[in-house]
């Protein structure tokens, strides 16, 4: 119900919202679980295993019950918790883990059957028969776990991911974060304060005592003005710092639109931030823990400071006679408050002896809470009091078993928690993570005055150690009474007493893992699935290790905690894997002749990133193989045209640029002469080759280099290496220059009219001979005429700026188009050089050597290269080596398929037996066959034989006779033509 | 993880390439023993410390840098170019 008078939400504003398909209004400031509240809906949902009735259980991000699917627009989010959900007009949420409905649900069964679910029932039931496993028992169990459940359909809301710098990351915007952030933005540095909330204040925002003469919330907002006001200040609400990384690096969650309907366009559900912080503050405050007490899960059961966020900040109350069950100070707070909101407090249940009532309310001391009862919503808990068992009509049960630090962050990077008594919990080590300071509750400081000096302290000596003179100003000081607390963790009683309310582990699976020998905290963690719910034991963990302590007779500090990790909050998928799906995952390259490609409407296939025409289909052509072969023939016979600019492009100056290019080529470049092209081979340091190319000399010092299409970067970086790991010494320059040039091959025997009909300057065979490389003018624009074939063919390869690509490849298409041309793509560009048994990386497959090729000839014996001295080592040359050859069928049985083994022809076609396998393979209308190039062992000592192509997995076996790798021209008379 | 760039500054990690240890910076003399060779392009140690690698600044500067850090702290204790003087 709403308590008039209390609260920070608007009440002029009214919001409208559905929850398990019934209406009701809460105000704008509400989160949806206060609405809930304030619309008396304790019941909420299922729990995970026995199907409980839960209810809101906490007021922040550890809430481990309230769990909703949010549906928006198309999508469903399930899991949301309602506690951080902002509510909004029209939001629609779904209770989950319930069927038929919330009230009657079937799996509640389960609770009925928990005497035989305990902790380890599945290990210990499903284990025979064994082919019952898959069959019987997975189905079941699938179809009964996981919380909530997806739309599975696609994703349409947007996810981003960002980078922010700074000079201090301040986490937690409570009071020693507050304090921290301004203090470090007095000195001058750059600030990123990031907060969980949509509202800064932490728990000032939940209590009622003053800060520096004025309520805690006012002093926060005045905060709040000034560091809005400077420039070096950045605030980032709805942001939950998930984890910490090395060198400063934390990863956040911003929550960006989760509380609107519908977004507006273009803006992201949720950003995942990687901030880079020099050094960082951890003001991430105290998380309240339970006391485990028998069916202390009923709705209308909840932490003893939500109940007072809800009552203080959103003007709630979750019931109308409350009780509060604590073992420390801090719970007579929520008394205290509640009473002086005219809210009725029948029993202040207080574990300790000596207690101090700080309002008028009744406190039963030495007292605890035995039982409760109300099936979906709290009705009474019984307590044992001076002896006597005594019941107590309430509906709303608050209970504090003390504070936890969230120490998390301090751990993600191996720091384990020290046990600290006066307070009873884990407090952070000392610089577990380099460069984050601990300030305030998450320290183990629990006063506010205390959190408040810590944030200063941190803050004032950050700012010396990044070189800044900070002024000192005075503290401000907060009302408020001493922490007290006397360690209680459970209560013996009958009925089940509930730790891991998410995962549903109670204090006797505990026992239990305890009995059957998994004492240590990491088994009793995977045996019990203690803390493995998406809240990750935050509300339960160190309950449920003090259990543990005392059934295997140790302390707590002996048996030490679980690790934490990263993410503090669970983070979809979506968000860390922002910008990285279709076409971040994957950008597109486009040749400057696309456009005019897809007006052809060639069908484009993928090379690397890059999109290349596959074929140019002509009216009546049904099937790409006609596309292919009319291509691949008009190239033999007339002139084709075909975008090469997807080859890496090198360009390489300096004095030494011929010595350094003979270190990375196992052929010699310095004996190349100005103006011509020659045809070069890298290999490896192991002696496998990378990659090959052609070599241009462009001038004294001055060489252009290609590289393979998927080669490109790999080549950079190696060059790069070579350079300035090994030959430094040298006097060169390099740089990529693949996307400053469009370049078009030019091939088949009208390749030199057509170019004469369009180059400014007509050229020869003795201006430009095979192999020839020179400047050239187009259309009065300065190009590059190399005299190069990748198709065995008279071909050229005129290359200009990249901007007069598309007009280029135009030009060209309608000179070839005159003289019985055209433009052919990669597959009859894949045909024609197959036919004169040039390579691919088909071929080059990082496994292969010069020897394998046929290219070790071609390594100089003058100099040295990378690649040389291993290219040489036992086992990269001889007969066992798998060798280039060419296939041809020669039974009735004509496919051959790359990929396929090759046998001897009587062999069993088993691995033992395997020689060699296919590389690529086409049918070639100019021999009027398949052809194929494959590795064989020993092969070019067996060309001529037959030997057996065989493919298992469509079990196709073709006899092939082993041909010289060159089908066509083989003296390459045709090149020179 | 971020790497001080002796060029660009600090730099997340996902602007570098990693290329191992930096032994592949002492590149032996073609004529040096199999054994010698083996040890350089196949032999690597799996220290638990202080270790020097290679990472190249690949979206970055270019340059290939040495970094020392330690395995077991994460610690980047120092990157500096793996460019040497003129010999």
């Amino acid at each position: 119900m709403r308590i008039a008078g209390k609260g920070l939400i608007d009440r002029d504003s009214v919001l409208n919202f559905t929850f398990n398909n019934k209406l009701y209004q809460g105000f704008e400031g509400d989160t949806l679980a206060s609405a809930l509240l304030a619309n008396d809906q304790m019941l909420i949902g299922r729990s995970f295993k026995y199907h409980r009735p839960r209810g809101i259980m906490t007021a922040g991000s550890e809430e481990p019950n309230g769990l909703v699917t949010v549906q928006r627009g198309r999508t469903q989010e399930p899991n949301t918790r309602a506690t951080v959900q902002q509510l909004y007009e029209g939001l629609v949420a779904r209770p989950q883990n319930a069927w038929p409905s919330l009230k009657y649900d079937f799996l509640g069964i389960n609770d009925l059957l928990s005497p035989f679910l305990a902790a380890g029932f599945y290990y210990k039931t499903f284990m025979w028969p064994k082919a019952f496993w898959e069959r019987v028992y997975e189905p079941i169990i699938r179809r009964a776990a996981g919380l909530g459940e997806l739309a599975e359909a696609y994703d349409h809301d947007l996810y981003e991911k960002a980078f922010a710098h700074c000079d201090v990351l301040v986490i937690g915007a409570g009071p020693s974060g507050l304090m921290a952030a301004i203090t470090a933005a007095r000195a001058g540095l750059d600030v990123i304060l990031a907060d969980e909330s949509n509202r800064l204040g932490g728990r000032l925002l939940s209590e009622v005592e003053e800060v520096d003469g004025v309520t805690g919330r006012i002093w926060a907002d005045a905060i709040l003005v000034e560091l809005a006001r400077l420039s070096n200040v950045r605030i980032m609400t709805n942001t939950t710092v998930t984890g910490a990384y090395d060198q400063g690096t934390y990863g956040a969650l911003e929550r960006v639109a989760h509380h609107m309907h519908l977004s507006p366009e273009g803006l992201p559900l949720e950003t995942f931030w990687r901030i880079a912080a020099r050094k960082a503050v951890l003001c991430a405050g105290a998380l309240e823990r339970q006391i485990a007490f028998p069916n202390n899960d009923r709705p209308g059961i909840m932490t003893a400071s939500a109940m007072r966020t809800y009552l203080n900040r959103y003007g709630v109350s979750p019931g109308q006679k409350i009780a509060i069950f604590g073992n420390n100070s801090d719970a007579h707070r929520t008394a205290r408050d509640f009473v002086e909101a005219g809210v009725e407090v029948v029993a202040m249940i207080d574990c300790r002896q000596e207690v101090l009532a700080i309002g008028n309310y009744t406190v039963y001391a030495g007292a605890e809470v035995v039982g409760t009862s109300g099936r979906l919503g709290l009705k009474a808990v019984t307590i044992r009091h001076n002896g006597a068992l005594k019941t107590i009509e309430c509906d709303a049960l608050g209970v504090s078993g003390g504070w936890n630090p969230s120490v998390h962050l301090t751990c993600h990077m191996n720091g384990r928690p020290v046990w600290n008594k006066d307070i009873a919990s884990f407090v952070p080590q000392d610089g577990a993570v380099p460069g984050l300071s601990v300030a305030g509750a998450a320290a183990g400081e629990m006063s506010t005055t205390g959190a408040l000096a810590q944030g200063y302290a941190m803050a004032q000596a950050i700012a010396r150690d990044l070189g800044k003179r900070p002024k000192s100003f005075d503290l401000p000081l907060a009302s408020e009474g001493p922490y007290e607390i006397t360690p209680f963790w459970d209560v013996d009683g009958k009925g089940r007493a509930w730790l891991d309310f998410q995962n549903d582990v109670t204090t006797k699976d505990i026992k239990q893992a305890a009995q059957e020998n998994f004492r240590s905290v990491e088994h009793m963690k995977r045996y019990t699935t203690q803390g493995m719910a998406t809240d990750q034991g935050k509300n339960s963990n160190v309950n449920a290790l003090a259990v543990l302590a005392d059934a295997t007779g140790r302390g707590i500090p002996e048996t030490g905690t679980t690790t934490f990790r990263p993410p503090y909050i669970p983070v979809a998928m979506a968000a860390l894997g922002a910008g990285g799906h279709a076409k971040g995952f994957a950008p597109e390259r486009f040749l400057t002749s696309d456009a005019a490609t897809q007006e052809l409407k060639a069908p484009m296939i993928e090379a690397g990133l890059w999109y290349r025409p596959s074929y140019f289909p002509q009216l009546g052509e049904t099937h790409w193989r006609q596309s292919c072969d009319r291509e691949a023939k008009m190239v033999r016979k007339t002139v084709g045209i075909c975008d090469v600019s997807t080859l890496g492009k090198i360009d390489i100056q300096g004095p030494d640029a011929a010595e350094f290019l003979d270190f990375l080529y196992i052929n010699s470049v310095a004996s190349l002469k100005v103006g011509k092209v020659r045809y070069g081979l890298m290999l490896r340091e192991d002696g496998h080759v990378m990659d090959d190319g052609t070599c241009a000399r462009l001038g004294e010092h001055y060489y252009l280099i290609t590289t393979t299409t998927a080669a490109a970067g790999q080549v950079m970086r190696h060059m790069d290496f070579v350079h300035q790991a090994l030959r430094s010494d040298l006097d060169v320059s390099f740089t990529s220059v693949t996307e400053h040039w469009a370049q078009f091959a030019v091939a088949g025997p009208a390749a030199r009219d057509l170019l004469n009909g369009i180059l400014t300057h007509t050229i020869t065979d003795k201006t430009f001979p095979f192999m020839g490389c020179g400047a050239v003018q187009v259309g009065g624009v300065d190009g590059r005429l190399f005299r190069i074939s990748f198709s065995g063919e008279h071909a050229y390869e005129l290359a200009v700026p990249a901007g007069y690509g598309d007009s280029l490849f135009r030009l060209l298409l309608d000179q070839a188009a005159g003289m019985g041309g055209g433009p052919y793509g990669m597959e009859a560009l894949n045909v024609l050089r197959i036919e004169k048994g040039f390579i691919t990386h088909a071929e080059i497959d990082g496994r292969t050597t010069a020897f394998d090729i046929g290219m070790a000839q071609m390594i100089s014996d003058k100099k040295d290269c990378i690649g040389k001295t291993m290219a040489a080592r036992p086992g990269l040359i001889g007969p066992e080596r798998d060798q280039l050859v060419g296939l041809k069928p020669v039974d009735a049985i004509k496919k051959i398929i790359p990929g396929a083994h090759l046998f001897e022809t009587g062999a069993e076609p088993i691995r033992q037996n395997d020689q060699g396998y296919v590389t690529s393979m086409c049918y070639s209308p100019t021999i009027k066959s398949f052809i194929a190039q494959a590795f064989l062992r020993d092969g070019r000592n067996r060309i001529g034989q037959t030997i057996k192509m065989v493919e298992h997995l469509s079990g196709v076996s073709t006899l092939c006779e082993v041909c010289d790798p060159v089908f066509f021209d083989p003296e390459g008379g045709r090149l020179r033509g | 993880m971020r790497i001080e760039c002796p060029l660009c500054g600090s730099r997340d990690r996902r602007e570098f390439y990693y290329a191992g240890h930096a032994s592949a910076l002492e590149r032996p003399d073609p004529a040096a023993s199999a054994e010698i060779w083996d040890n350089y392009l196949h032999i690597r140690e799996n220290l638990a410390g202080v270790t020097n690698d290679l990472w190249h600044h690949e979206t970055g500067c270019g340059a290939w840098l040495v970094v020392t850090r330690d395995t077991v702290s994460h610690a980047v204790l120092l990157a500096r170019l793996a460019k040497r003087d003129k010999k």
